[in-house]
């Protein structure tokens, strides 16, 4: 026998064991690395911030301020010593729901843009699973990606501090007993799961509605509804609920943790309550809503081409 | 099994109705142009055979829906719906690794070897590349895909001569098995005269002319009229008259070569000139239902 004929007959058996289709979730995990080749800012942007960050800790921590506050502020020492880990985390945190909230405004605005849902419409990927991966982006992906560079940030910070006060002959123990390392992480992951992944969501999926929705323009269509119900309200009834009820999502003011005053979520006096969070009617209205928002989305993709 | 059937097919935007009640049957194995002037629906008919636009009346495409199982669908259809779709942020390199995970009939191998052909570098990103070489990419890509159905919406619009030539040669040569399916709609009509199996004249939403290629050669014949004889080739009914330099050209229907021989220079017409003759007797009935 030939290598040809060889050839021919493995590849028609090729051909016949062939799979007629893709199971569901290799077809999630392309839409989802489609994403992050087109946008990204989704980790650019995270990276920057934390660079930046990076670096002003490290001009502070050679210029002695944490150093200094450590001392003065001895009868509450792990807050001071956790202080700038904590602005740390909260800038990424921020960094984070920026980068969302851009994302979803263009997630399904620019494939109608630039003609290409032409091109992803010819292959054999439904409108669910695109529209459900670009939410992936910001309920999972954006989420566990800034936690990871936070834990690495702070890593950085703690080895770096550490190394500056040993180059300066002090001790580092009080940094390292003061500083519970393993539970701010743990809180920090919480914190981002709760109060930045599912408590915003019904916000994220609004934006990515109207992002499939207009024509152009589509962070006006997306804001001036909200500005509209929100001055409705106010001058009607005087009063803000509406307003402080969708900053509220967007910031991430969860009912999350049991803590009297923290700004920031890792204090000593903080305990999680995952108990209430996950029993809070806002949480599982928010996510019907974000359910709502979806549903409407994935149909509005199969009316929609190119503009 | 027909590869596409349609019966009582519609649809309207608002006002303008862009498919007024098309039948259509074609069968595997055939290459069907769908040829008419712009707005006369042809691109909405093939959209709503892609599952890209909703419709009304029956249609399926390989036995399903297209419009509820786009998705399962374009596992065994593939379309280039006129140039420059690909995304212009990507690499080519990207394309394939995406289309080789979610396209179970895609052989990357092949798409790789027919762009060893052209000057397109994996690690280019598309929107680098030229018009044409877009183009050559995205049919690549297709080609490399195991599809029962191809569509193709004006895929030569906008490219140098040179570009259309080599988009059909290859397209016959490297991927046409006579198993697979083309449907193809473009204004050029003389590029894919000697490729089409069949044929389809569409105008104002409907189907105004259909005939396989075969039958078009065996009804229709064109004869260069000598002056002198053009009363008794009038007797004969043709079904267009034009003038050109020194005589007239007449072209008939259905009328025996032999008799047609003794009028002048006998010949079969081009698809450009049969398309202008029914083209020509719509717009007259239009004109005569209007007055």
């Amino acid at each position: 026998m030939s290598t040809g004929s060889n050839a021919m007959s493995e590849s028609l058996q090729a051909q016949s064991v062939a799979p007629v289709a893709f199971p569901a979730t290799r077809t999630f995990y392309w839409s989802v690395r489609r994403e992050l080749w087109e946008n990204r800012s989704i980790y650019i942007a995270p990276l920057a911030v934390a660079a930046v960050a990076l670096f002003a800790f490290s001009v502070s921590a050679i210029a002695g301020i944490w150093e200094k506050a450590l001392r003065l502020n001895l009868t509450h020492p792990s807050e001071a010593v956790a202080q700038p880990y904590d602005i740390a985390a909260g800038l990424m945190m921020l960094t984070c729901i920026v980068v969302s909230v851009f994302y979803c405004v263009d997630a399904l605005h620019s494939e109608r843009r630039d003609r290409s849902i032409l091109f992803w419409k010819s292959l054999p990927v439904s409108d669910l699973t695109t529209v459900l991966a670009k939410v992936s982006i910001c309920l999972v992906v954006l989420p566990l990606l800034t936690f990871a560079i936070i834990v690495a940030m702070q890593s950085i910070m703690l080895l770096l501090s550490s190394l500056i006060l040993l180059v300066r002959g002090q001790s580092v123990a009080a940094l390292w007993t003061e500083l519970s390392f393993f539970r701010m992480s743990m809180l920090t992951l919480y914190h981002i799961l709760t109060a930045h992944a599912l408590w915003p969501l019904p916000i994220y999926c609004w934006l990515l509605l109207v992002s499939g929705w207009a024509r152009r323009a589509t962070f006006l269509w997306a804001v001036l509804p909200l500005v509209a119900i929100g001055g409705v309200e106010l001058i009607v009834f005087h009063t803000w609920h509406f307003a402080a009820l969708v900053g509220s999502r967007l910031i991430g003011d969860a009912p999350a943790f049991d803590s009297p005053d923290n700004m920031f979520p890792s204090g000593p006096m903080t305990h999680i309550a995952a108990g209430t969070f996950l029993s809070s009617p806002g949480l599982w209205i928010g996510l019907v809503v974000a359910a709502a928002f979806i549903a409407a989305a994935v149909r509005l993709r199969r009316y929609q081409g190119p503009i | 099994m027909a590869c596409i059937e349609a019966r009582g097919l519609r649809k309207t935007f608002g006002a303008t109705t862009a498919l007024d009640g098309v039948d259509l049957r074609v069968e595997e194995g055939r290459i069907l142009g769908i040829i008419g002037p712009n707005g006369a629906g042809k691109t909405t008919a093939l959209n709503a055979m892609l599952g890209l636009t909703a419709y009304e009346g029956e249609l399926r495409v390989l036995g399903r829906d297209p419009w509820s199982e786009r998705d399962q669908l374009m596992r065994d259809v593939c379309f280039i719906s006129d140039v420059a779709v690909l995304p212009r942020w990507a690499r080519v390199s990207q394309l394939l690794e995406y289309i080789a995970g979610v396209h179970p009939r895609f052989d990357r191998a092949k798409a790789e070897a027919f762009l060893a052909k052209t000057s397109i570098q994996l690690a280019n990103k598309v929107r680098n590349l030229s018009k044409g070489m877009v183009t050559q990419l995205h049919l690549a890509l297709v080609m490399a895909i195991d599809a029962r159905l191809l569509v193709l919406d004006e895929p030569t619009l906008g490219l140098d001569i040179l570009y259309r030539k080599q988009f059909y040669d290859s397209l016959l040569n490297d991927y046409f098995d006579r198993s697979r399916t083309i449907v193809v709609t473009t204004h050029q009509v003389e590029e894919i005269e000697h490729v089409l199996t069949d044929l389809i004249f569409m105008n104002r939403g409907r189907i105004v002319f259909q005939s396989s290629m075969d039958d078009f050669e065996l009804r229709y014949l064109e004869v260069m009229v000598h002056p002198e004889k053009a009363a008794a080739a009038r007797a004969l009914k043709p079904v267009q008259e034009r003038q050109v330099f020194g005589g007239s050209i007449l072209l008939f229907d259905g009328v025996d070569r032999q008799q047609l021989a003794g009028l002048g220079e006998v010949r079969s017409p081009s698809i450009a000139d049969l398309f202008v003759a029914v083209m020509g007797a719509q717009s007259g009935q239009a004109q005569g239902a209007g007055r």
